[in-house]
């Protein structure tokens, strides 16, 4: 078994109009085996930026750690929150430190930039960015996520319907991948206010 | 095949363990303390293998020491673990310890706590948790049985059922457990659970 679906995990991340989603499994197991089933992977970089970090849940924790760290020591030499765009390069650079001997993990950002212009991307274990205009995925489930999302994204979506969009991409994903699901965990953030909500899908 | 599982109750934890030394298929021993007593009000149940295990738990248990003698206060539970995570995390990539680790401690004002820590320091706070073979049973024994706010009672019994399940069906079940609380009280050991028992040093 490959070392990304040691512990499992399901990660999407979706751009609404001025606002977005993110959103993971709630699964942590050792390959075949369920330890927890209220895991969190989305953490909280600053009030309008968030990072899901899918793959081995030791290295997670350890990128939490170490990107924590670094964005409070920007906050105190800028005296402000780091920019989503500055954000991504910074894990980028991070991970690929470590070229040869990886963090096995993916991460996938969303944040609000600028004119509170949605930003999301992904990028791989050794730092490759994506972006993209509407939607990333990673994780175990990440293909079907892939389908499910691109059947029903559409652009420009408001916040409740976004929710409903990422909710039901999520669940029906996590539902065809054993090693992820145990419920969902979902984050929608506009410029006025931040929305956590948990989603019962089928508890196996 | 070494176990060690646990649970949170009211006002307390308790970490069970087998007690047996194994080395291939001889058995040095079969009272062998795998719960070791960190401080006044936290355990720390072990298992892996047994001189990473030793050497492991005595070098936390000696830091968390030093912490007190230092600072004149001692580490609340959450700290320790986050402590023992790094460590291990620290020694993944360089030279890695094979223990997991079930930490439970009580804290004034918090109450009774409960973590999991893998081997490659993946480490998620639980109501109840189990490692090694006997896992497979013990964690599904508490799914059923175990419910929030246990009385000291209830979780013994289901302690019991755990150890009588592993005897059943285990093929290389430990004969011996030892089972050890931690509540407002301090950490003591409660009971230990012998069917050999170890024949006494002064006979030999």
């Amino acid at each position: 078994m490959s070392i990304f679906e040691y512990n499992g995990s399901a990660l999407v991340a979706m751009v609404g109009k001025n606002c977005f989603a993110i959103a993971s499994d709630r699964r942590l197991g050792v390959q075949l085996q369920t330890v927890a089933t209220d895991f969190q992977r989305v953490f909280k970089i600053h009030d309008r930026l968030y990072i899901g970090l899918s793959g081995l849940a030791t290295d997670a924790q350890t990128m939490y750690q170490k990107l924590v760290f670094r964005h409070k020591l920007y906050q105190l030499r800028e005296e402000r929150d780091m920019k989503p765009q500055t954000f991504a390069s910074l894990v980028s650079a991070l991970l690929y430190e470590k070229r040869f001997g990886p963090f096995f993990c993916q991460p996938v950002i969303a944040g609000l930039g600028d004119n509170d212009e949605p930003f999301i991307c992904t990028m791989d274990c050794l730092g490759a960015k994506e972006l993209a205009k509407d939607f990333v995925v990673s994780g175990t489930a990440s293909e079907s996520l892939y389908g499910a999302c691109e059947s029903m994204y559409k652009p420009d979506m408001e916040p409740e319907e976004l929710f409903e969009t990422i909710s039901q991409a999520l669940l029906s994903s996590v539902d065809r991948d054993c090693l992820s699901g145990w419920g969902g965990y979902v984050l929608l953030v506009t410029p006025t206010e931040v929305q956590e909500k948990i989603l019962k899908g089928r508890m196996d | 095949m070494e176990c060690v599982f646990g649970l949170v109750g009211k006002g307390f934890a308790i970490v069970a363990a087998d007690t047996s030394a194994v080395n291939s298929i001889l058995v040095h021993k079969s009272n062998e303390d795998k719960v070791m007593v960190l401080d006044s009000h936290k355990l720390l149940g072990a298992s892996g293998e047994p001189g990473d295990r030793v050497q492991f738990t005595e070098y936390i248990q000696k830091n968390v020491h030093l912490y007190q003698f230092r600072n004149g206060i001692p580490l609340t539970t959450a700290a320790t673990a986050n402590f023992t995570r790094g460590e291990l995390a620290t020694a993944l990539r360089k030279n890695p310890y094979s223990v997991n680790i079930l930490l439970a401690g009580y804290d004034k004002g918090v109450g009774p706590s409960m973590y999991y820590i893998d081997y490659i320091a993946t480490m998620h706070k639980i109501e109840k948790g189990a490692f090694g073979y006997g896992s497979y049973f013990c964690l599904s024994m508490m799914d059923r049985l175990y419910h929030p706010d246990m009385s000291i009672e209830e979780a013994i019994e289901l302690i019991d059922k755990c150890i009588i399940e592993i005897r059943t069906r285990l093929v290389v079940a430990p004969p011996n457990f030892v089972i050890k609380i931690v509540d407002e009280d301090g950490a003591r050991e409660y009971a230990w659970r012998e069917s050999i028992k170890s024949p006494d040093v002064s006979m030999a």
